[in-house]
């Protein structure tokens, strides 16, 4: 039993085999992080880079973190304040860092696709850990897990997205994923931050009115507002977004049952969620944190296999 | 294939086994019993099954053990972990750690390895249900041993049980 692919480029590229294979894992490594010593020799013989040519907390802690606790050497490496500046490819980048012996390749980049680009050509297994506008598979795969712990599975679960479609490659690795594993999804947000097309695209239904996906769902998964967008124009002001999208705890009171949050981090509290919803019980995502190495762990564990290194 | 022992031989075997435990570990409170994943619990259920049994149903600190992420050959090929569950603390405690079949030893070193990171025993103890003798890789030998058997390196030893595989019985093959 193992993985079908050589990289973990995206959710798009796994089988439902593979995504159970990695969550099944991950619960184990999960007893693991909680063990009086927390750390297993398995990666002991595995150096492993962290490119990260954006910015990232929680992503880059939580895979140097996970590598950490398998033992694998690491080596950390930021754009800002490297050679890239002096106008070094990334190609050429990666194969300079390669060349000193290394087995496996965690990348972030602004650029779509910048993973599967490396992956055709360097020999090293490569885990994309956010490429621009197309996907984000290791948070999909903490949310799945989280949402497993919480509910026991995801088959027929009803999950609302929430927020900016258009630009997140959180929805979109959690689109594939959670189609893949039967559930069912809702996006929800405002029209201009929705793909026209996208429920041709993806087993999705679109809700624009919020109060209406929060009272089918389960579980919503709530998106950042991604302020830095916010001279483009696509709604009018963070503070009508709040209104007419922000989930606060008036909103989930209305509803006739208790839905489970979720948010990928960093929360812009008082725009997309409310501090009295992101610190209330309906609220895991510190769970999905916590739940991140543990997943995080089982990509890196599995993908270092037979072959792959 | 060639049956070494059966059925009858095997739960003779698990209650002389218990038996034995029973006689060195009179302070059952101060010993763990752990048995290794995957096929080695078959054999531990049935050994803690029978102590509980001897002794009319005394608490008996029994945990299993998965070795996956510690074995020497990870790199080689890819194991799938099955589930640890240790929820007590084996620190100062005789520790007897079950699996079905010794064969290099590569196994017990793993699991000594992974029960160090749980605390430190005052003494670990190894019983297995069928010692492949001068087979041996690393310095290992069991304390309680089922049966000790010869057999060449292209053989393989396969103990069947009741719950996993309809029978028991161990082959030969």
């Amino acid at each position: 039993m193992a993985l079908s692919t050589r990289h973990l480029l995206g959710i798009k590229d796994l089988t439902p085999a593979d995504i159970s294979l990695l969550l099944d894992t991950a619960k184990q490594f999960k007893e693991v992080l909680q063990r009086p010593v927390k750390k297993v020799p398995s990666l002991r013989d595995v150096t492993i880079v962290n490119l990260f040519y954006e910015n990232s907390t929680r992503t880059r802690i939580s895979f140097e973190l996970a590598q950490k606790r398998l033992s694998a050497d690491v080596i950390n490496f930021s754009a800002s304040g490297s050679s890239v500046s002096k106008g070094e490819t990334l190609l050429d980048t990666v194969n300079n860092i390669l060349s000193m012996k290394v087995d496996m390749v965690v990348m972030r980049h602004s650029a779509s696709g910048a993973p599967h680009f490396l992956s055709k050509h360097i020999p090293a297994a490569i885990i994309n850990a956010g490429d621009g506008i197309n996907e984000h598979p290791t948070q999909a795969l903490l949310d799945a897990y989280s949402m497993l712990e919480v509910f026991g599975t995801l088959k027929g679960l009803r999950v609302a997205i929430v927020g900016d479609i258009l630009h997140s490659r959180v929805a979109q690795s959690n689109i594939h994923l959670l189609n893949k594993m039967g559930a069912e999804v809702v996006v929800c947000g405002p029209p201009t931050l929705i793909p026209k097309y996208i429920e041709e695209a993806f087993e999705v239904r679109v809700e624009y009115n919020v109060d209406k996906a929060l009272q089918w769902c389960d579980a919503a998964n709530v998106l950042r507002i991604q302020l830095e967008r916010q001279n483009q124009v696509l709604f009018s002001s963070v503070r009508e977004y709040s209104l007419a999208y922000g989930i606060n705890r008036e909103r989930l009171n209305r509803l006739n049952k208790k839905i489970t949050i979720m948010h990928p981090g960093p929360v812009n509290r008082g725009v997309e969620l409310d501090s009295d919803v992101a610190d209330s019980d309906n609220s895991i995502i510190l769970q999905q944190v916590e739940n991140g190495v543990a997943v995080r762990m089982a990509a890196l564990y599995l993908l270092s296999g037979s072959g792959n290194s | 294939m060639k049956t070494v022992i059966t059925a009858e031989q095997i739960n003779l075997t698990i209650k002389r086994l218990a038996h034995q435990i029973l006689e060195n570990h009179l302070q059952l409170q101060n010993t763990v019993i752990i048995g290794l994943q995957p096929r080695g619990v078959y054999l531990s259920d049935r050994i803690v099954e029978e102590i509980k049994r001897e002794t009319s149903n005394l608490q008996v600190n029994y945990g299993k053990l998965d070795i996956t992420f510690y074995r020497d050959d990870v790199r080689k090929e890819l194991h799938v972990p099955n589930k640890t569950a240790i929820d007590f603390s084996i620190e100062e405690r005789a520790v007897v750690l079950i699996d079905d079949v010794l064969y290099t030893g590569r196994t017990i070193r793993a699991a000594l390895d992974a029960l160090m990171d749980f605390g430190r025993p005052s003494k670990v103890e190894l019983m297995v249900l069928i010692d492949r003798r001068y087979s041996r890789q690393l310095p290992i030998q069991p304390d309680y041993t089922g049966k000790s058997i010869d057999s060449i390196v292209t053989q393989k030893v396969k103990v069947l049980w009741q719950e996993k595989d309809g029978k028991d019985e161990v082959v030969l093959i």
